[in-house]
């Protein structure tokens, strides 16, 4: 049945590789860093018991390598692969694979992550759980009347979304039955020619949503959650700065959207730490599913500490035949956490990459300060992978507490040899805006036009 | 006929097709014009383009598609008239 974890193949790189490592010291297992060639001097193949050199700096050829994850598996002896996030963590066939190799997979059956990576399935799976859902058409319509009666139950303002669309494609508004009776042959017309697939349905439109979502743990039988986290501050669907708990819930809504999380993650009989993604609209107070995340997000440090969990720590014991050993009872909410995420991008020409080498680094310190991060003086930080450089991490015993130590924390951080995200961190720490939570999906991206225009 | 230089500004990894799937951008022998695409360069999961910079005739690739490259690296030549 249970089977230990003995030796743990990290099949990542960057910081989550280095965290990774660092949870299963702390457990006593050792650990192999799968890493690329461009990665043999990085600080996770330092901190490793032993390294595995997959491949080329490539991605595809290195880290999305399936074979060559497996060939280091069995070459390292361990029995163990913990995926980190992006790369391989979402993909059910190399889980299978893993698994059917005799080895274990630090999250959730390559079923459940096929099962919650198709998005009507998860949708259906959401909706079977009790679990709220962005109001839509059950499919897709085939003429203005099926589209005008579906409108009655989905409610305006409303999107007309083609099926075939994605990442924000395909997309028309329509703020009333008149613009919906325009819209929809456009729609289907402009899918056919787009996509080749005219097929369009319905969606209820939210204005002003936030980006709400909820972490949960779950052994395969029961589950909890860790609260939720508030990502609303992205640009081009990426976070920048994040925050827990979420400053605008009342505790009646937070026990809601926390409670609907921990349902559906109880009726998957999910294994390992999950993410459980909503959209809150400020108007009305409802929220919405729309999708799980099945891995360990980047964003994770700010759930720890805010209840003193250690979540990577928690997965490799699940993952290792332990109960889960928590009830949500014995899971207290404390103080409020925000991470500023310091990338290797000029936020003044567009945030284009700026890797380098790094000349001189100091991290903040002190109490509330915690720093999640693979940088070393005389790191060269390669140009083939994710821009991330570190997180910045702070707790307070509230909002404003935590607030204050991001700005010391943010000030007190030296990192010279190339442009980062450093600056832009500060200046949004004094906006009047982010001090008051009043934010949602579309208010980084916003600020930053208005930033723009201002400097011509 | 004179030799001219295409170098890569930018670190990361130099692309000969806009997907694995396409033709390459041009092939060698090619004419092109200052601002004709001959590659992609991706840094950071960012692709930009990588123009001629001068009018003239594809005469040689010196990195193949998918290798490393380094700011200044010569990625092709071109004879220029």
């Amino acid at each position: 049945m249970s089977q230990a974890i003995k030796k743990l193949l990290v099949a990542n790189r960057g910081e989550i590789a280095v965290r990774i490592i660092r949870a299963a010291k702390a457990l006593g297992i050792p650990t192999v860093a799968a890493c690329s060639e461009a990665d043999v001097d990085s600080m996770a193949a330092r901190l490793a018991d032993e390294v595995q050199v997959l491949g080329p700096a490539r991605a595809d050829r290195s880290y999305l390598n399936t074979q060559a994850l497996l060939d280091a598996l069995q070459a390292s002896g361990a029995n163990a692969v913990h995926p980190g996030y992006g790369f391989l963590s979402e993909n059910a066939d190399f889980a299978d694979a893993v698994q059917a190799a005799g080895a274990i997979w630090v999250g959730p059956s390559g079923q459940t992550i096929r099962r919650m990576g198709d998005k009507a399935e998860a949708r259906r799976t959401a909706q079977e759980a009790g679990v709220p859902v962005v109001p839509g058409s059950p499919g897709e319509l085939q003429d203005v009347q099926a589209a005008l009666a579906a409108a009655e139950s989905v409610g305006y303002p409303l999107l007309i979304k083609a099926s075939a669309g994605g990442g924000g494609r395909g997309i028309r508004l329509a703020q009333n039955a008149q613009e919906l009776a325009e819209e929809f042959p456009r729609a289907q017309r402009e899918a056919q020619a787009a996509f080749g697939n005219g097929g369009v349905y319905l969606e209820r439109f939210i204005r002003q949503a936030r980006h709400i979502e909820v972490q949960v743990l779950g052994d395969g039988q029961h589950a909890v959650h860790l609260f939720e986290r508030e990502c609303s501050l992205q640009r081009r669907r990426q976070k920048i700065f994040e925050e827990a708990p979420s400053p605008v819930l009342n505790p009646a809504q937070r026990e809601a959207l926390c409670g609907s999380a921990v349902r559906l993650t109880e009726a998957l009989g999910y294994k390992g730490a999950g993410t459980l993604e909503y959209l809150f609209d400020d108007v009305s107070g409802e929220f919405f599913f729309i999708e799980m995340n099945t891995r360990i997000q980047v964003e994770h440090p700010i759930s720890e500490m805010i209840t003193g969990i250690d979540l990577v720590q928690a997965m490799l014991r699940i993952a290792g035949g332990e109960p889960l050993g928590l009830k949500q009872s014995d899971i207290v909410l404390q103080g409020a956490a925000l991470e500023m995420r310091l990338n290797a991008e000029d936020p003044a020409r567009d945030f284009f990459p700026s890797p380098g080498l790094v000349e001189q680094l100091s991290w903040p310190q002190g109490e509330g300060v915690r720093v999640d991060s693979h940088l070393f003086a005389g790191y060269r930080v390669p140009p083939y992978y994710d821009s991330l450089l570190a997180k910045l991490i702070v707790h307070g015993s509230d909002r404003n507490q935590a607030l204050a130590r991001a700005r010391e924390a943010v000030a007190a951080t030296i990192l010279t040899g190339m442009v980062t995200t450093l600056p832009l961190h500060a200046e949004l720490l004094e906006q009047p805006w982010l001090q008051s939570a009043a934010f949602n999906t579309g208010t980084l991206e916003t600020w930053l036009a208005e930033r723009r225009s201002g400097e011509k | 006929m004179a030799e001219q230089t295409v170098f890569t500004p930018l670190p990361g990894t130099f692309y000969r097709r806009a997907t694995p799937d396409s033709p390459p951008f041009v092939e060698v022998g090619a004419q092109v014009t200052s601002d004709t695409v001959i590659g992609l360069i991706e840094v950071m999961k960012q692709f930009s383009e990588l123009t001629a910079g001068v009018a003239g005739t594809v005469s040689a690739f010196l990195v193949e598609d998918g290798d490393p490259v380094e700011p200044g690296q010569i990625v092709a030549t071109l004879d220029c008239q």
